[in-house]
């Protein structure tokens, strides 16, 4: 809560920040109207005091009302409305091929740790943390559409487009699941109740799967929380690589066209959006893991 | 310990050799080039590699292999100079939160969660938004951006130093407060600080090179990594070099310090490993 109400202060100060008098720095980019300016300068009052003009902002935000866009004129709420879904979209299916691919990666490099496969997984892993997005989306734009022409490269709507986006994300992504799979795996593999397990003679895969996955798994919620704000980064950068519409073009174009309500909207449902995901992944960890599940029992 | 760590593991061994390579190449750019990056040749636009241009030339004629030396300039210097401001604060802050600890720390972990709340580039935009583009603004948007992460790093292990029987040796025998946590608290640190810096490079130069991408960094003609492979995104069928030399040198890049940054971790802190995934 005291979060929130901090991100609210800082994007409430985003435009209190801009140098010389807000309402011209705001709309110098804008080619304004001398009654978008009179507009501007209703919205934001800027000869209040602070802190009310703070409260109204809040009062306003929590109604749903950012003001207009600069440019489009719309409610900035409108349009993050509209955008939305298609980031989540993406977003969702991302998450999905980044799960499905690391998680993958990361138990066949632990059972055969150290031969050629968990090298040569590490090895994918490897550059797929350290390639770019914009890169990783324009070689896959190249095979599949160019190349092979099986998917569309740009534009919205259907999964034959959503398919690129989200593997461009997702593959970034994966790589870092599996490492972390990887590695937290083969610390699990290393306790006692794991040769209790292989001593029963049980084979490497059910000892795997059955024992140890579980709790391997929770250090890696952990981070894919972290991760999902670098997802957003994904989001950002693919949309504008495949022009998808969404919340990063919105974010993106806000920023090149200096429109600071807009810039302040998205900013504040995307950290809000952040915050809440990252909650929720704290509430998952008893769901996970028992032993948490109990002390807070027992706190209680 | 660089040495040493060279010695033992020969995929940072690689990394670093990429690293003196592109670095060397980076700093004598100028001297090296065998065009001028900027000046427009129309008659040898997008000529594809050959003796006399490497790497191609772009849709303006220019010679990619010059444009991706004198590229690199900017890339390494966005990720360096990020990691120092992001470093110089979060040391500077970590130090005295852990060490003065009570309301101060309690208030600046506060400012650090808000921090928090923002992903690295919703960060990094806010950033821009606020003092504009360029290449300046990128290294200071991106630095902003790493300095929750490199504050609690710090604090977090200076809260577990303190502990220790030295430093309250050193309390007691009437040290100032400073100089308990310059001599005896921050040399006990550095290891952890050095690993995250590294990796905080590798993601640095990715998110200066997205930035400049989305067109918020450094304008055209200018030489970047993310500024030539999105000037190539158009000409992918036609002329496919002019993309994929930056982002092919983009990628190098992040390998090497990775590579680098990975031997780093597992020899001075283990402990790191999930940390270190950014």
């Amino acid at each position: 809560m005291p979060v929130i109400v901090g991100v609210s202060v800082v994007v409430f100060s985003i435009v209190h920040l801009l140098p010389g008098d807000p309402v011209l720095a705001i709309l110098s980019g804008a080619n304004a109207t001398p009654e978008q300016e009179r507009e501007l300068r209703a919205q934001l009052r800027l000869d209040d005091p602070l802190p009310l003009q703070y409260v109204r902002f809040v009062t306003r935000a929590v109604a749903g009302d950012f003001g207009r866009s600069i440019f489009t004129r719309r409610p900035v709420i409108q349009e993050i409305a509209e955008q939305l879904p298609s980031t989540l979209e993406l977003a969702a299916t991302a998450i999905v091929i980044a799960g499905v691919v690391g998680l993958a990666l990361g138990l066949l490099a632990a059972v055969w740790h150290n031969t050629w496969i968990d090298r040569a997984a590490m090895l994918v892993a490897l550059g797929g943390v350290s390639m770019p997005s914009f890169w990783l989306g324009l070689l896959l734009i190249f095979v599949f559409s160019l190349q092979l022409g099986w998917l569309p490269a740009t534009g919205q709507g259907g999964v034959s487009r959503l398919l690129l986006p989200a593997a461009t994300i997702g593959l970034n992504y994966s790589a870092v699941i599996a490492r972390l799979v990887r590695s937290s795996l083969l610390e699990v593999l290393g306790n006692g109740y794991i040769e209790t397990a292989r001593a029963k003679g049980l084979s490497e895969w059910a000892v795997t799967l059955k024992h140890a996955l579980g709790n391997a798994l929770i250090p890696v919620t952990t981070i894919i929380g972290v991760q999902l704000g670098n997802l957003l980064a994904g989001t950002i950068i693919v949309e504008t690589v495949f022009s998808r519409r969404g919340m990063g073009r919105l974010a993106v174009t806000a920023v090149l066209d200096k429109d600071y309500p807009l810039i302040q909207g998205v900013v504040l449902v995307s950290a809000l959006g952040y915050v809440l995901t990252n909650l929720l992944v704290d509430l998952s960890y008893s769901a996970l893991d028992p032993r948490i599940r109990h002390r807070e029992a027992a706190k209680a | 310990m660089l040495p040493r760590v060279l010695r033992r593991r020969k995929s940072a061994l690689a990394g670093a050799l990429i690293l003196v390579v592109i670095a060397l190449a980076a700093l004598f750019a100028p001297a090296l080039v065998p065009y001028d990056p900027i000046k427009i040749a129309p008659a040898a636009a997008l000529s594809p590699p050959s003796l006399t241009h490497p790497f191609g030339t772009d849709q303006y004629g220019r010679d990619i292999l010059s444009r991706a030396m004198t590229g690199a300039r900017l890339s390494l210097l966005t990720g360096l100079g990020a990691v120092a401001v992001a470093l110089t604060a979060g040391v500077v802050v970590g130090l005295a939160c852990g060490v003065i600890g009570g309301w101060t720390d309690l208030l600046v972990m506060r400012v650090v969660d808000i921090m928090m709340a923002f992903p690295g580039i919703l960060m990094a935009l806010v950033v821009v938004a606020v003092l504009g583009q360029g290449t300046l603004n990128v290294m200071l948007a991106v630095g902003v951006s790493l300095i929750p992460t490199f504050v609690r790093l710090v604090r977090g292990d200076v809260l577990s130093v303190r502990e220790n029987a030295y430093v309250e040796a050193a309390r007691a025998l009437g040290c100032w407060p400073t100089r308990v946590a310059l001599r005896h608290v921050l040399p006990n640190v550095v290891a952890p600080i050095i690993v995250i810096s590294t990796v905080a490079i590798a993601w640095s130069i990715i998110l200066g090179a997205s930035l400049s991408f989305l067109g918020l960094g450094p304008r055209p003609p200018i030489p970047e990594w993310g500024i030539d492979l999105s000037s190539g995104r158009n000409y992918l069928l036609r002329a496919w070099w002019i993309s994929s030399v930056p982002g092919f040198c983009i990628m190098l890049t992040v390998v090497a310090v990775n590579l680098v940054g990975d031997a780093l971790r597992d020899e001075l802190d283990p402990r790191l490993r999930s940390l270190a995934n950014l």
